[in-house]
């Protein structure tokens, strides 16, 4: 892991200096802010059961759905196509370090986009001086949640960015892995099919992967260490993954 | 350096093969580099000598085969390989977005160049690469001729034992072949050198040897001369002579019994005529020919000892190689 750190800050630097980032990073924060506003507007005409942070950190998939591909789809797609992976992979550098590098840099950036959220927040309290709308409680659970899911999400995208030969398809791929891992778990656990004992197996272990469910635990300020381990294991399977492809690539090109 | 490392050629390449799936692009390829050689890898398109240089810098592995780098295994020690290969690729990729000096830092990092000479090294290769005025200039916007010279910057950068570069002069202007020609001629000696090109008279000014590969097998090596005399086996001299062209036979044969004449149909309006006479002998010829033709009476104009081009040699050794393969 000597070159690690070379290579995670030159990444961090080279989307930095990318417009598509800060293309990115407006789009976030304009649809979360458009989300924000239209939570207090609701809080205001009538009183909740929740606080806002809870019903903001609700919407966490649409910004995961788009900014995840949008961030990880270039990283090793790119570099294949341009050649570049010849000459990077021909230094002393193994695989595994640049695959974890590149997604290190897009984790402290997906996550760099999300504290960025925390202006909605500070803007809440130095305005409205409400403090019955900010509940630290599922604040804290919800940003925990996102920086843990966070690191599977980003997995994912560098997992599609490594099968794939162009970016366009990468994104695509790492969008449609993503859904189903968000909405596919809540709906197969609402499937009729699988509620034989035959299938009791893949039952528990669909309601295990709910991320819609573990979502929930965490605002509530259940921190599951099953779940903690689902995520953190699922992301170093997709790493190891991705490193397998690029060397699987190597092989056979 | 160990004493493993000193007493081992720089390069070291046995029966190599690599095939994808069942087309056989390197076809028992063994070849031998000694230390600051400078080495001119030839072939047409497809002979397989891109696939040869990524399997010696362990970017792609063989199917069978050794290559040994200074006496480590490409096979088992690749991260040794890795630290004493500077290569430059096919098409020479570079990031788009990053400036020359940038990208030169980044690669001395990942290259293991120590930090605190990193700086005055980079100076040093864009210096010797004429870089300097353009090395705040963002890569993707510069011409051929410069992004050729940064994958060269960059291939020298860590100083490394055992450079390679695939096509280093494609692309480039008379200019800045020269430049790039006297680059390579500068590390003859501290650093082994392999380049392919096409441009022949390129590698047979540059190269101590040449290696020509056809169809994935080497067909040919040693240097420019050698490979002359091995391949083509003969001496052409052009003479333009005028005079009693049915005694021409008889005079040269006495200078060269196995001499082959071939004359020119058409006669210019002074009666002169070109000939072209083909020997096996290698020595010169020249004087005594000349003396003999003027004995005979013979009006002399011109006489010339053609020397064949390496393009030649290519050209017949791919030729010779084709029928090879053609018979089996």
């Amino acid at each position: 892991m000597k070159h690690f750190f070379t290579i995670l800050s030159h990444e961090v630097r080279m989307l930095l200096v990318n417009p598509a980032t800060y293309v990115a990073a407006v789009i976030f924060l304009s649809l979360m802010g458009f989300v924000f506003t239209d939570i207090l507007e609701t809080f205001s005409r009538a009183a909740q059961d929740t606080s806002p942070a809870d019903v903001f950190f609700k919407q966490f998939y649409l910004p995961v759905l788009f900014i995840v591909p949008l961030l990880t789809m270039k990283c090793l797609a790119e570099e294949r196509r341009l050649g570049t992976m010849e000459t990077l992979l021909t230094t002393p550098v193994t695989t595994t370090e640049v695959v974890v590098g590149k997604y290190g840099a897009a984790y402290v950036l997906y996550m760099g986009l999300w504290v960025a959220t925390g202006g909605f927040f500070w803007i809440l309290k130095a305005f409205a001086g409400d403090s019955r709308l900010l509940d630290p409680g599922p604040m804290i659970g919800g940003y925990l949640f996102i920086a843990v899911s966070g690191l599977l999400f980003v997995a994912i995208g560098v997992l599609a960015s490594a099968v794939c030969r162009t970016q366009a398809v990468a994104g695509i791929l790492c969008f449609a892995m993503l859904f189903a891992l968000i909405f596919g778990g809540s709906y197969l656990g609402a499937a009729t099919w699988l509620r034989g004992d035959i299938m009791h197996p893949v039952k528990s272990a669909v309601d295990y992967a709910q991320v819609l469910q573990h979502y929930e635990d965490f605002t509530r300020g259940v921190v599951d260490f099953r779940q903690l381990l689902f995520y953190f294991s699922s992301t170093v399977l997709a790493l190891l993954f991705s490193i397998l492809a690029v060397e699987a690539k190597l092989l056979h090109n | 350096m160990t004493l493993l490392e000193q007493n081992k050629p720089a390069i070291e390449v046995s029966h190599l093969v690599k095939t994808f799936s069942g087309v056989t692009a390197v076809n028992d390829v063994s070849f031998t580099v000694e230390k600051g050689e400078i080495i001119g890898f030839l072939g047409p398109n497809g002979a397989g000598k891109s696939t040869t240089m990524r399997m010696l810098t362990g970017y792609m592995p063989a199917t069978s085969g050794s290559i040994s780098i200074c006496g480590f295994p490409v096979a088992t020690q690749s991260e040794e390989i890795k630290r004493r290969v500077g290569y430059m690729p096919e098409n020479n990729p570079l990031p788009e977005d990053m400036r020359i000096s940038e990208y030169l830092y980044y690669r001395g990092r990942l290259k293991e160049v120590p930090r605190s000479k990193l700086g005055s090294r980079i100076d040093e290769v864009l210096e010797v690469c004429d870089l300097k005025r353009v090395r705040h200039r963002i890569i993707g916007q510069l011409s051929k001729g410069f992004r050729q010279r940064v994958g060269i910057a960059e291939a020298i950068l860590a100083e490394p034992p055992v450079i390679i570069m695939d096509e280093p002069t494609i692309g480039l202007d008379p200019h800045q072949i020269i430049i790039v020609r006297d680059l390579i001629a500068s590390l003859r000696g501290r650093m082994t050198v392999i380049i392919s090109s096409h441009i022949l008279p390129e590698i047979e000014m540059t190269c101590d040897r040449v290696l020509i590969i056809n169809q994935g097998r080497v067909v040919a090596q040693g240097t420019p001369a050698a490979l002359r005399r091995e391949i083509l086996g003969h001496v052409r001299y052009e003479i333009i002579i005028s005079g009693d062209f049915s005694s021409l036979n008889r005079v040269v044969s006495l200078v060269d019994p196995n001499i082959t004449v071939a004359l020119q149909d058409e006669t210019d309006a002074e009666g002169f005529k070109t000939v072209v006479l083909t020997t096996d002998k290698d020595e010169e010829l020249g004087e005594v020919l000349l003396k003999k033709l003027i004995e005979a009476h013979f009006r002399v104009r011109s006489l010339n000892r053609q020397r064949p081009t390496l393009e030649d040699v290519f050209l017949a050794a791919t030729r010779r190689s084709w029928d090879v393969i053609d018979k089996k």
